[in-house]
């Protein structure tokens, strides 16, 4: 808590904004002249900023183009439009021999500690590689600065010239966190850092990614599906689907006050490791069906389809993300507050494609009761 | 090798109708054996769903590959009983353990993509199963497949009954997986991580769907997860899984009630909760898992354990601590006192609940 207190006092600087970023992956046709017929809206428009020493976590099912956003800030895929701001600088509009000393301020950690490190080069080799593309020599030399940073991360700098096989998971991911901290960078994207590893791991790597932007103030664009991780993490949260950001505000906003439907469909999926608490779960959604295909995206609001509170004017409007509470912004035409949701809704999806007066079936099984969940367990 | 007391669950009088006792795996491999499963002893009432909950390495799947026949024999040694309604299944000839995979004892795989083959239509590979086992004719053995993806929730099944795997999205292929699985209405079915791959929408979907489909054909359910949160909602009875052993076993309200093994409660405050308060840090648990290699000589826990320090004379360093009844129907596998163990399970509790901090 000491943390957004101090941010309180003093603003902390803007790291990352970005406006309006789209990235469409071209569909071609077969044949013998391949022909682009359509485009996969992967990134559709979204706007994000991120301060120094903040956390943004950006959720989402697979598909909803989170790791695309990701990649595209860090310029791995170029981004079909839309400006992206580190630092201050514009960098969409460089090439990539102009990006490279950009990349010093913004770093990336994978999900998959196992493919994400050369299996043929040393740890040391791996945290030493950005040093040397860089040209950075810190005071003290190379190796000097690694076996700092191992020990920072928590492995024993007596594992230098080890290989990647030698470690478990959660030592993997302090490699990739060491290597990603080892210029001091503004920014790291955080791709599911935690989502391959045990869960008694996970915890450790959470701490540890907290601690290190308490002690050099990095931004984290944090990217995961897993709910209860973001909620661990992150300052404020951006809920994507199909593209585009459908909810964004402050953590406690977005866990205890949501207003889009997609975002109380989602919280209300998270299991909860207590049978007493889960039998008295206010709400429970149940969505059927799969994200629909981002080739062929619904009209209107691209969650409609599967949808409680869809009406028609959902299939012919796009409802903006506007603000309705200071700093909550929220792309739906039917909000509704936490308690006004019904105890339990079966939503069975439609069809994209299907006529615009077709909003899904809602059975809304039982009507609400209010049941308080028992007292924690002594 | 010490006599260990198989567990009675519900403590009925009649044999259960499914009974591990002292189940042990081991691969012999270069850099030497691997103790994958070591003196597993469990038992399950016919209907009833046991999830086994451990981490990777811990043993869970090895011990539910074992049920399901699937150890090959040559590679592992294999010992100890395996009894599923009234047969000894480690004693069984192959021939007649074939027999009873599929028909009598089905499995879901975490990853769909690679359990269902990708020549094949969805349909043609449900409609081998039936005919693997069963005399039915190609026309009835499809319309009992279309009969059946319809019945785990697949749309358009007329049409998705002749797609091949890679047309269908994660979820689709899951639920083309359950429906491969319960085609010959098993009795016995193991899921392994069957909601691993899937993002949490399409993991309520599957959760409802197999304990809906257990409720209509009473079949006994054993699901191996690492979630602990998905336990919670599905499962009667949990056993939980550390270095090839089981540490603690009772049912799921005791467990999330009150659980004792210092490993359960390790878990259970390491993993970030939406219930809860939001705790400045997670308390994880410290080092990492034991290789199989080389598990410790006592308890496999110690190394990572805070509280083994408080047992006598380095017992837990030394000696192997058996899985003991704790009170009635609740097992746990440590050195530590009884009233011990339930003051440290309360402290803990306490600090997860947001109760002293």
């Amino acid at each position: 808590m000491t943390l957004e207190t101090s941010q309180l006092e003093t603003p902390a600087k803007e790291v990352l904004r970005v406006t309006d970023l789209r990235t469409y992956f071209p569909v071609r046709s077969r044949g013998i002249i391949p022909r682009t017929v359509g485009a996969v809206k992967a990134v559709d428009g979204i706007d994000l900023r991120l301060n120094g020493a903040e956390t943004l976590g950006l959720v989402g099912e697979s598909g909803s183009g989170k790791t695309t956003a990701a990649r595209s800030i860090l310029m791995l895929v170029r981004p079909t439009a839309g400006k992206i701001e580190l630092d201050g600088q514009e960098i969409t509009s460089l090439s990539s021999r102009a990006l490279t000393p950009i990349r010093r301020k913004a770093q990336m950690i994978f999900q998959d500690p196992y493919n994400a490190l050369n299996p043929r080069h040393t740890v040391g080799g791996i945290i030493s590689a950005p040093f040397k593309v860089q040209g950075v020599v810190p005071a003290g030399g190379i190796k000097n600065a690694v076996l700092e940073l191992m020990e920072r991360v928590g492995l024993n700098p007596e594992h230098y010239n080890r290989y990647p096989n030698e470690f478990s998971g959660g030592q993997r991911q302090r490699i990739g966190v060491a290597r990603a901290i080892a210029l001091r960078p503004k920014l790291i994207v955080c791709d599911e850092p935690v989502s391959a590893l045990d869960v008694s791991i996970q915890a450790q790597i959470l701490n540890l990614l907290r601690d290190l932007q308490r002690e050099f103030g990095i931004a984290y664009l944090f990217v995961a599906h897993d709910l209860a991780v973001v909620r661990q993490i992150s300052h404020r949260v951006a809920v994507m689907y199909l593209g585009k950001i459908m909810e964004t505000a402050s953590r406690e906003v977005i866990y205890s006050t949501p207003l889009h439907p997609y975002t109380h469909s989602l919280l209300s999926a998270v299991p909860i490791p207590d049978p007493k608490r889960q039998a008295h779960r206010k709400t429970r959604i149940v969505l059927h069906g799969d994200l629909p295909s981002p080739i062929d995206p619904p009209s209107g609001c691209v969650f409609r389809t599967r949808c409680f509170q869809a009406q028609e004017r959902c299939a012919v409007e796009v409802p903006p993300l506007v603000e309705l509470a200071p700093g909550h912004h929220v792309a739906c035409h039917f909000p509704i507050a936490v308690e006004d949701l019904p105890a339990r809704v079966e939503v069975k999806a439609v069809a994209a494609g299907a006529a615009i007066d077709v909003t899904p079936e809602v059975e809304v099984v039982e009507a609400r009761q209010e049941t308080a969940p028992p007292a924690p367990n002594p | 090798m010490i006599e260990e007391r198989i567990a009675p669950i519900r403590g009925s009088l009649e044999r259960p109708f499914l009974s591990v006792t002292n189940l042990s795996v081991s691969f012999p491999t270069e850099d030497g054996l691997v103790q994958a499963v070591d003196g597993v002893s469990l038992s399950l009432e016919r209907g009833k769903t046991l999830a086994i909950v451990g981490e990777s390495g811990s043993g869970k799947s090895v011990t539910a590959q074992a049920i399901m026949g699937l150890v090959n024999r040559k590679a592992a040694k294999v010992s100890g009983e395996i009894w599923l309604d009234g047969q000894e299944l480690l004693r069984l000839p192959q021939d007649e353990v074939q027999e009873l995979m599929g028909s009598e004892i089905a499995m879901i795989f975490q990853d769909p993509m690679s359990s269902l083959h990708p020549f094949y239509r969805i349909g043609d590979q449900i409609v081998e199963a039936i005919q693997a086992h069963r005399q039915l004719g190609p026309k009835e053995a499809r319309a009992e497949t279309i009969e059946m993806l319809r019945h785990v929730g697949i749309p358009a099944v007329e049409r998705r009954v002749d797609a091949y795997p890679h047309q269908l999205s994660g979820g689709m292929r899951q639920r083309v997986m359950i429906a491969m699985a319960l085609i010959n209405s098993p009795q016995l079915l193991i899921a392994d991580e069957p909601t691993t791959a899937l993002d949490v929408t399409v993991q309520a979907q599957i959760l409802e769907l197999i304990s809906s489909l257990q409720d209509e054909f009473g079949t006994t359910v054993i699901l191996i997860t690492h979630d602990l949160g998905i336990v919670a909602d599905v499962a009667d009875d949990v056993a939980v899984m550390y270095g090839g052993r089981i540490v603690e076993l009772a049912s799921t309200t005791t467990l999330y009630d009150r659980p004792e093994m210092p490993y359960t409660l390790g878990l259970l405050s390491s993993v970030p909760r939406m219930d809860r308060k939001l705790p400045e840090r997670l308390d994880p648990i410290r080092g990492n898992p034991p290789s199989p290699i080389k598990l410790p000589k006592g308890c496999v826990f110690q190394p990572r354990c805070d509280y083994w320090e408080r047992v006598p004379g380095d017992a837990c360093k030394t000696d192997r601590p058996e899985l003991l009844e704790s009170e009635p129907d609740h097992f746990v596998r440590c050195h530590l006192k009884i009233e011990e163990r339930q003051q440290i399970s309360r402290d803990v509790r306490q600090i997860l609940a947001g109760g002293t901090q």
